[in-house]
């Protein structure tokens, strides 16, 4: 049997399961500093990583963890660092260079009450904008958000699989509630699980040019130590690596390729879930640990005679503009549940062509009950 | 007509703009020094990654033809650890300057010391930051005159072989871009040590610190540094002074502790041991 799958069904934490989704996926190098509510990967990863031969390394901060967490990949680690809210902003700065480098790495933020130290053990959908806009610069990231336990294996496993498809940083954001909640994790056989695995070069090193990419505009990435002799920098630099900061064609042809190699993909990305939506007159629209509320508000609609559905968004990033836009032509009313004051809901707005948008909130920690999303729906149809 | 090709040019990264330091400036000094040593070392340049932060100095990197990663500003140290942990085969080092590696990124450089991960740093003080025009930093000397001191200096600077060896460099030395052959001898014995290695060389930068202190050409600067620099003989800490009129140079800490990433692979592979003798798969419960 293999240390790294623990085939079997389990009674387990969400944080935990997303430890063992990252050994499953390969992850072999974990670089973290605690806080609540994300703590339990750290420590989970500190038994567990030696006993697959892996490294499990508690830095100073979040600032190094990222930053080693980059540095591993460059060496040819599959690796990965998990924090709360705020830790992730003090990571921000350096997700920007992982974008920018082209890292392959996970990072999972689960999310607790903000802003600044806020609500440490209660949940929240605080971060989810952060999370697309909060390094500088323009720049498109992937992001799962898991609404269970099994999703918390299932869904870090998806998001190692994009950052070494696409070689960019990718977030699993789970809400406090997904992460310390215990249920039941099944564990499937290691040829069960599909693993993606990032690009290698397969020239002469001598012919290598580390940021040339490929129709994919994915370069393939060599690693240090391996002879290629490459520079990486988070300077604009042109396909060889080299700095090339003031042509302004040669900043715009990269930060364009950056993006456009996840907008070309978004099809192959974005995955949703729905719930009754062919012939509904209200679409909910959900993510995360709100979304088990959502469906059970649904089901009890439409045994009310209410002819709701449900749109579940497992990727949050990028965001499915188009479904969502092909929904708001044949559905008069969308109701978006979150725990924070309005972030999902600006796109849901932004991509719709004609119904009516509602918003129902929610903070301090708490999830919505299906009967506060079953009111909000009879108030807004 | 064969053309003149310099010795170390192999060394050098094919391609990068030929110059971003200015004329006088000692990050060039350093730079040739570090390749002189790996030359004499004869060692792999396939096996040596070198980290930089941002800064002057931190474009070292770019330049030596082999794997290199130029990190955000301050986060040298980590992206390198992140490298040797995951290949401690590999030599990593890092070169940055003295606002990068002890005021943004201070709190790295002591936990990666402390930690005697066998990486090695260097560090080119010029006493200011360099590329943003001549701001003040963590070395600048009491005193002294910069865009952000316009007044003088009343900060009390860091002494940073005090600073490494009070926090558990496994070697540490200080020289001035005026003691080349002295670099390379310190750089030798770095790239060829287990242990976290740290070396400061005390740079020129005509530029920004110079012309505002009476040396505007890097002669004066190197006469400056060469009059006023003293080589300790002893490994004490204690002795290595450093103030404008002062330059106490020379090794200051020579030293061996068990360095992490063997510490590391030990502990990995007795719990691998462990298991296989059990015949279990894991000892964590789910
Ligand atoms: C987070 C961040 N803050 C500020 C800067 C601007 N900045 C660039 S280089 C530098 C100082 C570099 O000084 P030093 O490390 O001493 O290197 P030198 O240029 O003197 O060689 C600063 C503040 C930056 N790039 N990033
Ligand atoms: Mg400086």
């Amino acid at each position: 049997m293999r240390r790294d799958v623990l085939t079997g069904s389990y009674f387990t934490l969400g944080d935990i399961a997303c430890a063992e989704g990252a050994l499953a996926a390969g992850c072999r190098y974990f670089a973290g500093y605690p806080i609540t509510p994300a703590t339990e990967i750290a420590e989970h990863m500190a038994r567990r990583m030696p006993e697959v031969g892996g490294i499990y390394i508690q830095m100073e901060d979040e600032i190094a963890s990222i930053a080693s967490a980059i540095g591993a990949s460059y060496a040819g680690m599959k690796a990965m660092t998990a924090t709360s809210g705020p830790g992730f902003s003090l990571m921000q700065e350096n997700i920007g260079l992982a974008v920018m480098t082209e890292a392959p790495l996970v990072i999972v933020n689960v999310m607790r009450g903000g802003p600044s130290t806020g609500q440490p053990t209660r949940g929240g959908q605080q971060d989810v904008m952060q999370t697309k806009w909060g390094s500088h610069g323009d720049y498109e990231v992937i992001a799962f958000a898991p609404s269970s336990v099994q999703e918390m294996f299932d869904l870090t496993i998806e998001a190692f699989n994009c950052a070494e498809r696409f070689r960019c940083p990718t977030f699993v954001l789970a809400e406090e509630n997904v992460g310390h909640l215990r249920e039941k994790l099944v564990i499937p056989e290691p040829h069960e699980i599909k693993l993606v695995e990032r690009k290698r070069p397969k020239c002469d090193p001598k012919e290598y040019a580390p940021f040339k990419p490929d129709e994919d505009l994915i370069p393939p990435m060599a690693h240090f130590g391996e002879g290629f002799r490459f520079y990486a920098t988070g300077l604009t630099h042109n396909e060889r690596g080299l700095p090339r900061t003031v042509d302004p064609d040669i900043h715009a042809k990269l930060v364009r390729r950056l993006n456009e190699k996840i907008r070309r993909h978004a099809k192959e990305i974005i995955r949703v879930e729905k719930l009754y939506l062919d012939d509904a007159d209200i679409c909910v629209v959900a993510y995360g640990i709100v979304s088990r509320s959502a469906a059970s508000a649904v089901r009890a609609a439409r045994e009310m005679g209410i002819k709701a559905g449900l749109l579940k968004l497992v990727t949050v990033w990028p965001f499915p503009s188009d479904e969502v836009s092909r929904l708001s032509e044949g559905i008069k009313r969308f109701l978006v549940c979150e725990m924070n004051e309005g972030q999902i809901v600006r796109e849901v707005e932004r991509c719709n062509k004609c119904s009516k948008v509602s918003f129902l909130p929610k903070l301090g920690g708490e999830i919505h009950t299906p009967k506060e999303i079953l009111s909000a729906m009879r108030a807004a149809l | 007509m064969s053309r003149l090709v310099h010795p170390l040019e192999k060394f050098v990264r094919p391609g990068m703009e030929t110059r971003i330091w200015c004329s006088g400036c000692s990050d060039g000094i350093v730079l040739n020094e570090f390749l002189r040593a790996i030359d004499e070392l004869g060692l792999d340049m396939s096996k040596i990654v070198v980290v930089s932060g941002i800064g002057c100095a931190g474009r070292a990197s770019g330049y030596i033809n082999v794997d290199a990663f130029h990190a955000t500003h301050g986060r040298a140290i980590p992206v390198a650890i992140g490298i040797k942990v995951a290949k401690p085969e590999l030599n990593v080092v890092v070169i940055s300057g003295d606002g990068d590696l002890f005021s943004i990124g201070g709190n790295h450089f002591l936990h990666a010391a402390r930690r005697n991960v066998g990486i090695k740093v260097i560090c080119i003080n010029n006493f200011n930051y360099g590329m943003t025009g001549g701001q003040s930093g963590p070395t600048t000397p009491m005193g002294a005159f910069l865009t952000t001191t316009p007044y003088g200096n009343i900060e009390n600077p860091l002494n940073l072989v005090q600073l490494a060896a009070a926090v558990g460099a496994t070697y540490v030395a200080r020289w001035t871009a005026f003691h080349v052959r002295r670099i390379k001898e310190s750089m030798k014995k770095a790239l060829t040590k287990k242990g976290f290695a740290f070396i400061e060389v005390v740079g020129i930068c005509p530029e920004q610190y110079g012309r505002r202190h009476k040396m505007p050409r890097p002669i004066d600067m190197m006469i400056w540094l060469k009059k006023n620099s003293v080589i300790s003989r002893e490994l004490d800490p204690s002795k290595a002074e450093l103030t404008p009129e002062r330059i106490v140079v020379g090794e200051f800490v020579d030293a061996e502790r068990p360095e992490y990433t063997e510490l590391m692979r030990g502990q990995i592979n007795s719990i691998i041991e462990g298991l296989e003798k059990e015949g279990k798969v894991s000892d964590v419960e789910i």
